[in-house]
Formats: C-alpha cells, sequence, structure tokens
C-alpha cells in the first residue's frame, strides 16, 4: 500500500474509494432490479396468456403437454375462432366465434376515434395556435382534468346522461324529424332515414348502445388527442411561424402548412395512444354498450366489446379449467396482441416521420 | 472584405503582441468605409419613415421617440448594444410586433407615406410587401422548392406566374441556384447553415417584396458564408431597399448606405450617411460607441 501511494502518487486507489465503487456497484443492481420488474412481468403475463390459451385451443396448456404427457385434444378449432359468428362459450350450446365481440371492440374504437380525432386535434390547434396565453392557461388544466376522470365515472356519465338524453334524442329524431320541427333534415338526408323506416334498423334504445359506447369512449379520449398534440404542436419551433408570418400568411395558413406538417409524428402517436386506449377500455364501454355479442352495424343495438367479455367472465361462476374459463385468456391474448400491434405501429410512425422532418 | 481590412489586421497583431489589448487607434482605422460612399450620393425617395415612434413591451420602452427617414433602394444599417432597441424597430416596420401580445405602439411609422398602423391595414398585406430575414437562418422542413414557392403560394399567386421560373430566379437572386440546382427536391434542412440563410432570402425574394428586413442575418453564419451574404446584399440593393440590424459595426461599414446608431434605451442617437457615422459623427456617445469604448 505504501509503496503504490509513493510510486503512483495516490494514482491506484484506496479504501475509501474502494468502498464508492462498491456502494456504485449496489446501486447499479438496485436500479436493474428495478427495471427488470416490468420486463419480467411482461412476459409473465404473456406467458399466462398464451398457456391458458393454448389449452383453450389445444385442451391442454403447453406446460402440460410438456411435462405432463397430457395428448393434444382439440377443442376449439382456430377456424371456428375466427370466422364463427357466434360469441357464446358459456351457453348450453356454446359457440366460440370471436368475431362478434372483435367487431365490438373495433365499432367503439373506430366511432371513438371518429370522434376525439377530429375534435381533438382541432382542440389543439386552437390552444396552440389561435388561443391567447391566458386563455389557454386557464383550458389546459381543464383538459388535463378530463384526461384523470375515473373511467368508472365516465360509465356513470354515459348510463345518466348519453344514453337516455344524446343517444334517445338522436333517436328519436331520426325517426321523426318532423315532430321536432325539423323535417328540413329528410330532404338533405334522405339516405340517412331510409334503413330506419323500412325497417331495417330499430332505433328503440334500450340500456345499452353501440352509439352511448363510441361516444363516452370518444369523449374521455379528446384529452389524449388534444394534450399530446398540443404539445407536438407547440414544439415547432416558433422560427418557423414567425419566417411563415413573415411572408404574409395568414394563421390557418401557417397552422395547415406549417405547424401541422411540422408536428405530425406527434399528432399520430396522440392518434394511436387514443386508439389503443380505445381498444383496451372496459369499465365505461361496458356501462355504455352492453354484454349482447351481437354483429351488428345498428349504432342503437346493444353490443359487447372484448374487454366487456372479459369483465362479465371474471365476475361471473365458470370453474377453473372449463372451456369457457379458459375462453378468457384467448380473447386477453387477442387484446394483448391488439394493443401491441398498435404500439408497433406507433413507434413505426413515428420514427418514419422523423426521419422526414427531424 | 477589402484588402485594406486585412493589411489592418496584420498590423493589429504586430501591435497587440506585447499589451495583448488592440488600442483604440487601430479599431478606429480598421473600421473604413468600404463603399456605398458613392451610392449614398444620389439621393432617392424615403420608402420608410417613422415620426416620434414608442414601442413597449408591458411597461419597459424598447424605443423612444424615433424619428427617421429610410431612403429606397439603399441599404441601411442599425447598430447599437444589445437590448437598444433596434431589433423592434426592425419588427415595428412589418409589425411583427403584433405577435408579442405586450408589445404597444405610439407615434407613427409610414411605408410610402402610409401609416402601417391605420386601422385599414391588413398586416398580412404589409408583410407580402416588406420581406424579413431572420438572426438564425429558418427554413421550412420542406424541400428547397417548396421553401421558395411557399410565399407565392400562400400569396394565392402560384396559379398567376410560371412558379419553376419564379424558384429559379429567386434562387438565383439569392446567388444560390448554382449549388442547389439538382437538388430542389431535397430537404432545405439538408443544406449548410450559410446556404440556409441564402435559401431565406430566395423565399423573401420570390414573392417581390419592396423592402427587405434583416435581423442580424450573419450572426449564426460562419466568416466565409457571412461575406457570401454580405455580397449578396450589395447585389440586392439594386431591386430592393434592405434594412439591417447588425451587432458587427465592420459588417456595417462594409454594406450600408446609411447607418442609425440606437443607444441604451430605445433612442435613436445618430442616422446619416455611413461613412460620416464611422468617420465623423457628430454625438460623442456614437464616437464612443465605435471606437469601442461603450457598450
Amino acid at each position: 500500500m505504501s509503496t503504490e501511494t509513493q510510486s503512483g502518487s495516490g494514482i491506484s486507489g484506496d479504501d475509501s474509494l474502494e468502498a464508492a465503487h462498491e456502494k456504485n456497484r449496489r446501486v447499479r443492481r438496485v436500479l436493474f432490479g428495478c427495471a427488470a420488474v416490468t420486463v419480467v412481468t411482461t412476459a409473465a403475463i404473456f406467458l399466462v396468456l398464451f398457456d391458458n390459451a393454448a389449452s383453450y385451443f389445444f385442451g391442454a396448456r403447453i406446460s402440460e403437454v410438456l411435462f405432463g404427457g397430457d395428448s393434444i385434444v382439440r377443442t376449439v378449432t382456430f377456424t371456428e375462432f375466427g370466422t364463427g359468428t357466434r360469441w357464446a362459450p358459456d351457453h348450453a350450446t356454446p359457440a366460440h366465434g370471436v368475431l362478434p365481440i372483435v367487431w365490438g371492440t373495433l365499432a367503439i374504437t373506430i366511432g371513438a376515434g371518429l370522434v376525439s380525432i377530429p375534435i381533438g386535434t382541432a382542440t389543439a390547434l386552437y390552444l396552440s395556435e389561435y388561443a391567447s396565453s391566458g386563455t389557454r392557461n386557464r383550458l389546459k388544466p381543464i383538459l388535463e382534468i378530463l384526461a384523470g376522470i375515473p373511467t368508472i365515472v365516465y360509465g356513470y356519465f354515459a348510463v345518466s346522461f348519453l344514453t337516455p338524453v344524446l343517444v334517445d334524442g338522436i333517436a328519436t329524431f331520426l325517426v321523426n324529424p318532423a315532430g321536432r320541427g325539423l323535417d328540413s333534415v329528410s330532404h338533405i338526408a334522405p339516405g340517412l332515414l331510409e334503413p330506419l323506416a323500412s325497417g331495417m334498423m330499430d332505433a328503440s334504445v334500450g340500456r345499452y348502445s353501440m352509439l352511448a359506447g363510441i361516444l363516452v369512449v370518444g369523449t374521455m379520449t379528446i384529452p389524449m388527442v388534444s394534450s399530446i398534440s398540443e404539445d407536438a404542436m407547440q414544439a415547432v419551433p416558433d422560427d418557423l411561424r414567425n419566417g411563415a408570418y413573415a411572408l404574409g400568411a395568414t394563421k390557418y395558413q401557417v397552422s395547415t402548412r406549417i405547424v401541422l406538417p411540422a408536428a405530425v409524428s406527434g399528432i399520430f402517436a396522440s392518434y394511436i395512444l387514443a386508439l389503443s386506449r380505445a381498444i383496451g377500455e372496459t369499465m365505461a364501454v361496458t356501462m355504455a354498450a352492453g354484454f349482447n355479442a351481437n354483429l351488428t352495424a345498428n349504432p342503437f343495438d346493444e353490443i359487447m366489446t372484448m374487454t366487456a367479455y372479459l369483465v362479465s367472465m371474471a365476475r361471473g361462476t365458470s370453474a377453473v379449467g372449463t372451456v369457457e374459463y379458459q375462453s378468457l385468456f384467448a380473447v386477453g391474448l387477442l387484446l394483448f396482441l391488439m394493443t401491441l400491434s398498435m404500439n408497433l405501429l406507433n413507434d413505426r410512425l413515428k420514427r418514419r416521420f422523423q426521419e422526414e422532418y427531424r | 472584405m477589402s484588402s485594406n481590412t486585412s493589411n489592418e489586421r496584420l498590423a493589429d497583431e504586430s501591435t497587440t503582441e506585447t499589451d495583448g489589448t488592440p488600442n483604440d487607434a487601430i479599431i478606429e482605422t480598421a473600421i473604413s468605409v468600404d463603399r456605398g460612399a458613392s451610392r449614398a450620393t444620389g439621393r432617392t425617395e424615403t420608402i420608410v419613415r417613422a415620426e416620434g415612434l414608442d414601442v413597449y413591451y408591458g411597461d419597459d420602452q424598447a424605443l423612444d421617440d424615433v424619428t427617421i427617414e429610410i431612403p429606397e433602394h439603399r441599404v441601411t444599417a442599425m447598430i447599437g448594444p444589445s437590448g437598444c432597441g433596434k431589433s423592434t424597430f426592425l419588427r415595428s416596420i412589418n409589425r411583427m410586433n403584433d405577435r408579442i401580445s405586450a408589445a404597444r405602439v405610439d407615434g407613427d411609422l409610414y411605408f410610402r407615406e402610409k401609416n402601417v398602423y391605420d386601422d385599414d391595414v391588413d398586416p398580412v398585406a404589409l408583410r407580402r410587401t416588406i420581406g424579413q430575414v431572420f438572426q438564425s437562418p429558418n427554413p421550412f422542413p420542406k424541400s428547397i422548392y417548396d421553401n421558395v414557392a411557399y410565399g407565392l403560394r400562400v400569396q394565392g399567386k402560384a396559379d398567376e406566374v410560371d412558379l419553376d421560373a419564379a424558384v429559379e430566379r429567386a434562387l438565383r437572386g439569392a446567388a444560390l441556384w448554382d449549388e442547389v440546382e439538382d437538388q430542389l427536391d431535397e430537404s432545405g434542412l439538408d443544406l449548410s447553415g450559410g446556404q440556409q440563410q441564402r435559401l431565406c432570402i430566395a423565399r423573401a425574394i420570390a414573392t417581390d417584396p419592396e423592402v427587405i428586413l434583416m435581423d442580424e442575418p450573419t450572426s449564426a453564419l460562419d466568416p466565409v458564408a457571412a461575406s457570401k451574404i454580405e455580397d449578396l446584399i450589395d447585389e440586392l440593393v439594386d431591386d430592393y431597399t434592405v434594412i439591417i440590424v447588425t451587432h458587427n459595426m465592420q459588417q456595417a461599414a462594409r454594406i450600408s448606405d446609411k447607418t442609425a446608431v440606437f443607444l441604451t434605451g430605445g433612442e435613436l442617437v445618430e442616422f446619416d450617411d455611413t461613412a460620416t457615422i464611422f468617420e465623423d459623427p457628430d454625438d460623442d456617445r456614437v464616437e464612443d460607441y465605435i471606437t469601442g469604448k461603450f457598450g
């Protein structure tokens, strides 16, 4: 030790420095452990889903086949699962066509996107480009509050307002616009009323409807679109705006030709996030759209989303190991794959547009 | 840049060897007026005129009672220390100050004898007549072609003119055509800083404005790129009026015909031919500023 200090004048380190290094290594292990938790959890969830879903299709878990010697018995074929149009695994005469609930989820997701994307983008554009800083500072917190409301509250909002007032009102109006003193609509859009008039659509609204589900999920994803899009627009350098204004561009031209294109990757990310949220949304959509696996295009019909099915099974009485119990995991896995592919799409779009706009 | 200046620089180096600080006399002679004096002798119309112009940001006064007459087809330089209001003056000409919500303007500012702060003046229309080039190059994240065509498109002139020809003319006018003619579809952001700034000048002249405002257009550029811009400015005054804000007194001396000196508090201290300002200013404060005693 003493010779070391003499020859290298202290550059070989000592005990206190060694203690500091030891602490460094400990911290590193703790941090790695924390990071590993999420990775391990994700992997575990995927394995459990996959294992149980396998027993839905093959009668035995992969683990049982591998270690227990159980033979493979086809319980539900992929053909029935993928193309069947009736979904009732827990029915006396069970059916395993997943299409109706996939359709339910897609209808809600697309419908909600049609609500939240235009309104959210317009809100973001207003806040970022048109509103004074005072207005922006007052409005933004309100939007954040909207994002923080628990989904169960949105569910009650749907049950107590959207369905009885809005959805019912729209249905009544479509059936009998003249009665509301608005007969001009039947001239403007006769095609809209035809399916109703010819009895193809039933406009009587029960407790649940696809439209209520769309409206409630659309409403709750607006802040997601507006907030992230607004951040993306705010991140566009003011230099670009000044450059355009100095060329005699109007506010609308600056917004649409400079700000929107420059912020497009962030804006798309907000859309994908909102759609992912809509796919995975459970509580509110179950309370608004219902539990009836209907393959229908009528917005006033009750439908069932994949998440609603999971809810109904989770609170149900099916015994562990039965086919209807295993169906939970098959649907869960499918849902997982859908949101995963949305996330991958998001990454891809982001990278592509970032290359273009930097 | 003249050989004269580089000789002075050599002299400067030799004298600073001993004490490490250049003395005032050297700087004074280093700022020699290259040209412009000849151009300034011919009189032209006044194109921009301010009378008792005050600009406030909230409670802070940025310009104090500025009165000035800026001639057409000349390079007019605005110099002065940071925060003296020279950029504010530039922004009040094309009403880019409107974009700053706290800004308030008193007094009169005329463009061709029309007060630009009159109620019937549309700032959008005003900015179509008075172009601007900014401190750091700010090309749009679009192709070179679309950058130059942007002004014509937003002004609704894209259908009236031959767009390809207009883009080429503007790029030639900005001395950039030869460097980019084969890459018009590539992003304007792929160009070097100096090329980007010339692209911004091309963008500004494509719509054929009458005045081009330049806010320290070379401060973010290396000396070679800066001298290209300076050469370009010299050519631009044949067709346009250039009003340039600069921190660089040598630059003002090299390129401008008229020089306005602002000092702290937003006061226009002196405005005269550039030669007079740099060689025989009336105001002692201007002499002190130019010789580096102040600011």
